[in-house]
């Protein structure tokens, strides 16, 4: 209480005796480790901006992320990737929250807040699994290096977002497209039949069930894509990941009493701010990929 | 509430804010913030613009939201503005290195592109297609 009238502008900080950074000693070590993670994720980020700079074609992300979970094919561009960022956003508001509600001891308030940041947490990592698998078990048709049409996801070997395909070019390869590969493109389009099922009709039938109109075809994206997209988001999937697992950790711990002994709540402020990084990490993910 | 001595490094206390205003304050900056960015990408969208100043400066401003989004989050939900001036620059101060970073990097990788694209026409005129409005016949059953 007393030592509030001490200004910090007064107090000799190098002259030794007392740490010059007035904070406990793990969370400085949080905060350091933060910094060298924050050179990790910039150095993913900025390879990939150097890549996509290198590049005279890159995919439009409002084209390529456009789904929502049982909206089927309705072009709702960047509206669940908004829902996945208000998401982390709230959590980080309730972690915020945990971390007060320890300033003041409050045990019950710590318990209740961290909770709910787990909750946050693990809507997000659900929400990124049904992206990811959204994005690859994806069905676009696509021009191949053979010029023939072939069905192909957004993974790291291809990226089926390139430049749209004029459909004078895309009916001359459909000619030249072996029989398995037409099944795959009729299924892109049409799943009324299995696949197994237009795997067993000729390739007269499946070409009548092909409407050059309605068929989109694009050209192969760039292939790095789906490496960046999935390393960056993926690595940053890692962080909630380890960041709920540390949440559950400290829920228990509180809820146990443990912090209530030890007379302060430091150890939620430092997951706290582990935390809180990795909702900053997703601002320039979200920019990067998502944005721009 | 009573101060236990919470650790020897700690030579000035601060008080605690008493209520959550600031938090929630900084909520609906986030939020707003967050949807001014995605209004800005959509219209990017939208309006398909070229590529060219419009669109720069769109960008631009999304880059510039999202580093005040940023600053928000560190400042105050990491309270690190709270913290004295020495453990701010300490952090601070190494994360200036991305200015270098960024600038020497994405001017490598425009540079990388120009210098292809001015020495290899075919893969110019490979990849350039999608930036034309209509998609031109450039090789119509060139090989095979």
């Amino acid at each position: 209480m007393t030592t509030t009238a001490v200004s910090q502008h007064q107090t000799k900080w190098w002259s030794g005796g007392k740490s010059p950074f007035n904070i406990e000693y793990g969370k400085l070590m949080m905060w350091y480790f933060l910094m060298s993670d924050s050179f990790t994720f910039g150095a993913f980020l900025i390879s990939y901006g150097t890549i996509r700079f290198s590049q005279n074609y890159w995919p439009n992300p409002s084209v390529v992320f456009n789904a929502f979970p049982g909206a089927g094919h309705a072009n709702l561009p960047l509206a669940f990737v908004s829902l996945m960022t208000f998401i982390l956003i709230m959590s980080s508001v309730t972690m915020v929250l945990a971390v007060h509600e320890g300033h003041h001891g409050n045990k019950n308030g710590v318990v209740k807040w961290m909770a709910w940041t787990i909750v946050g947490g693990l809507c997000f990592l659900s929400c990124q699994a049904w992206e990811w698998h959204h994005l690859i078990t994806g069905e676009h048709v696509v021009l191949t290096d053979q010029n023939t049409l072939d069905v192909i996801g957004q993974t790291m070997g291809g990226n089926p977002w390139g430049p749209h395909l004029d459909p004078a070019i895309a009916g001359e390869a459909l000619t030249r497209t072996p029989v398995e590969d037409l099944a795959k493109v009729v299924h892109a389009h049409d799943h009324s039949h299995s696949i197994d099922q237009l795997r067993a009709m000729s390739r007269e039938q499946l070409l009548g069930m092909i409407n050059l109109d309605e068929l989109h075809v694009n050209r192969k994206g760039p292939i790095a894509f789906g490496g960046y997209f999935y390393g960056i988001t993926g690595f940053h999937g890692f962080h909630v990941f380890s960041g709920v697992i540390i949440n559950i950790v400290m829920l228990i711990m509180a809820q146990k009493g443990v912090f209530e002994r030890r007379g302060h709540y430091l150890m939620i402020e430092k997951a706290g701010l582990y935390w809180h990084f990795v909702d900053l990490v997703w601002v320039f993910v979200f920019l990067c990929f998502y944005l721009i | 509430m009573e101060h236990t001595n919470v650790s020897t490094e700690i030579t000035i206390h601060h008080e605690p804010s008493a209520s959550t205003k600031r938090i929630w304050k900084v909520f609906w900056i986030l939020l707003i913030i967050t949807m001014v960015e995605l209004g800005l990408g959509l219209s990017l969208y939208a309006l398909s613009l070229p590529e060219g100043l419009r669109m720069h400066l769109i960008k631009g401003t999304i880059i510039i939201l999202s580093l005040a989004k940023a600053y928000y989050i560190v400042s105050v939900f990491m309270h690190l503005g709270d913290e004295i001036r020495n453990m701010i620059m300490t952090i601070v101060v190494p994360l200036m290195l991305f200015i270098w970073f960024i600038l020497a990097f994405l001017g490598d990788g425009s540079s990388y592109k120009n210098l292809r694209n001015k020495y290899d026409r075919s893969y110019k005129e490979r990849t350039e297609i999608g930036t034309h409005k209509k998609d031109t016949v450039v090789h119509p059953g060139g090989k095979d």
